[in-house]
């Protein structure tokens, strides 16, 4: 491996990097350009669209980068979608810091807006009707963004972060290296469920400690999944991905006989490979969904579900368990979604069925990466496997894990209730 | 005396100082407080040690894309460590090093080093990396 070696640049390309296109676009070339030194590659491809994680504030650092940029005159040159924000702009009263912590906050999503970014403040930007197709070059950062749209929507990717998100919005191009490059994209290592995994796959929440499992085998490889149901939901692939991508930062999975790029196995390994061939089974999930709890059954402070975003559809499914689970809810119950999803379940009628039942939505940030929870070191319960690996070192939470049921039977009796559904 | 290291320079720059060898990838967002460098990822086994003023071995780099910003912050704060030797490719703190030096000319290097000589590497209390992106045990 030789990351020094020559970049062949088109005119175009070179021309930004020399400043022919402006400050900003050779702000942005000079990042690209490290990067593609830093993972081999010898040209530049160009992207369609772009999602932009840097928009969530982490410190003086963020809001100097963006200035960087912004001073410089910088526009992205595709369609940029933003991913969350520090706080909930739409319903900024749910916000608990104090006023510098939401003004920072603020400020960052201006300076990106001002580059011509979209104000989506969603980390599950594929939640939209527009968004990438198979072989599409993109831009995307976050964890769980990037592994969605690598393996279900077969679009590509390599994993972007802060910085170099903005810099291929801006310069349009990105390095040919990681999973841009087809032969990257075939599987490395064959994940087998076995019947007795299959069978406790019921809830999305299963999904998600399948992901932490895979990610934990994964080991940089890209891994096909053999057995999971035909009918697996694109909510359950999201669950599964983002549970994967924080154990183990996959960026891509193939689930056979379900994502694109994997109509069968042949077509995800590649020919004339024989990767390793790991099993699955019930114990394992059992000991990942067991290792997610940082606190015993109990009394629980609050329930956040929707990380990463909720859909429509986990919406309507929420909606009608808390239909028919008796009584009311007794503590803080939060979801997390989109400002896009909340409008489509407004129009629906839902978010009114919703509000009436004690669930308060939460749009553009994330219970977990905000100021939100009355008590955050509490004792939370959710469905979702990358909150509850997270959300103990971000907020010094207690965790309880369960599935959608168990957690609105919970809510509803303050303490933590297991449905066996 | 011990060998010099022939390194991939990922993020050039130099460094000295003592060695702080992660058993475990570690995600930077997440899993360090960006403004002490102390690691707060509770399931991590370096769990409670600070990362600041340590040139960092990894072994693998893990978790989210917000791992360039955490990185820039640390070093802006001063917190961050003085060089980072990997012993896999990682782009994401690349960045985060290359945007600290555009932004508060810090200087962070980043290197990769093959597996024997991660291993050795890793195992130096102290350490030196010099300019040409060689790694000698200090």
């Amino acid at each position: 491996m030789i990351p020094s070696a020559e970049i062949d640049l088109t005119a175009e390309q070179a021309d930004g990097l020399s400043g022919g296109r402006g400050l900003g676009v050779r702000r942005a070339m000079r990042i690209i350009m490290a990067l593609a030194r830093a993972s081999g590659a010898r040209r530049l491809i160009p992207v369609t669209r772009a999602h932009v994680d840097g928009v969530l504030y982490h410190g003086q650092a963020s809001l100097d980068f963006v200035d960087w940029l912004t001073s410089a005159d910088a526009r992205v040159a595709v369609p940029t979608t933003l991913n969350v924000a520090a706080l909930d702009l739409l319903h900024p009263g749910l916000f608990r810091g104090d006023e510098a912590a939401a003004a920072a906050g603020r400020r960052l999503v201006d300076g990106y807006l001002q580059l011509g970014c979209l104000p989506t403040m969603t980390c599950a930007p594929y939640q939209t009707e527009d968004r990438p197709g198979p072989g599409e070059d993109v831009a995307w950062a976050e964890s769980n963004a990037i592994v969605f749209v690598n393996s279900v929507l077969g679009a590509r990717t390599a994993r972007y972060g802060d910085f170099s998100d903005v810099a291929g919005a801006i310069a349009g191009c990105v390095p040919y290296a990681g999973l841009h490059r087809p032969e990257a994209r075939l599987a490395g290592l064959i994940v087998e469920l076995d019947p007795s995994a299959f069978s406790s796959l019921t809830d999305e929440s299963d999904f998600g400690a399948l992901g932490l499992v895979v990610g934990e085998l994964a080991a940089g490889r890209v891994p096909a999944i053999l057995g999971l149901p035909p009918d697996t939901s694109e909510d359950a692939l999201k669950a599964l991905g983002a549970g994967a991508a924080s154990s183990g930062s996959v960026a891509m999975f193939h689930a056979v006989g379900i994502t694109p790029e994997a109509p069968d196995l042949a077509a995800a390994v590649g020919s004339d490979r024989e990767p390793a061939h790991i099993h699955v089974n019930a114990g394992m999930l059992r000991r990942a969904l067991l290792g997610l709890a940082t606190a015993p059954d109990g009394p629980i402070d609050a329930v956040s579900l929707g990380t990463p975003h909720y859909s429509v559809r986990e919406f309507g499914r929420l909606r009608a368990v808390l239909g028919d689970t008796p009584g009311s809810v007794q503590v803080e119950f939060w979801v997390s979604t989109s400002r896009g999803v909340l409008a489509e379940i407004a129009a629906l009628g839902w978010l009114e069925d919703i509000a009436a039942a004690g669930v308060t939505v939460l749009t553009d940030t994330c219970t977990y990466v905000s100021q939100i929870l009355r008590n955050p070191g509490g004792i939370t319960m959710t469905n979702s496997a990358k909150w509850a690996f997270y959300a103990p070192s971000n907020l010094h939470a207690r965790v309880v894990y369960g599935s959608l049921r168990d957690c609105v039977a919970s809510a509803k009796a303050g303490t933590v209730v297991r449905t066996g559904a | 005396m011990s060998p010099r290291l022939a390194a991939t320079t990922l993020v050039p720059g130099r460094a000295a100082g003592p060695v702080l060898a992660l058993s475990e990838p570690l995600s930077l967002w997440g899993g360090v407080d960006p403004a002490s460098g102390r690691i707060v990822e509770t399931r991590h086994p370096d769990y409670g040690r600070s990362i600041a003023g340590y040139i960092l071995a990894m072994p693998a780099v893990r978790g989210s894309s917000s791992s360039s910003s955490v990185l820039a912050e640390l070093l802006r704060g001063g917190v961050g460590p003085l060089g980072i030797v990997l012993g896999e490719p990682d782009e994401i703190l690349v960045v985060g090093s290359m945007v600290a030096r555009e932004l508060y000319d810090v200087d962070c290097p980043v290197l990769l080093l093959g597996p024997d000589d991660y291993a050795r590497a890793a195992s130096y209390a102290s350490m030196t990396i010099d300019a040409d992106g060689s790694v000698t045990e200090a």
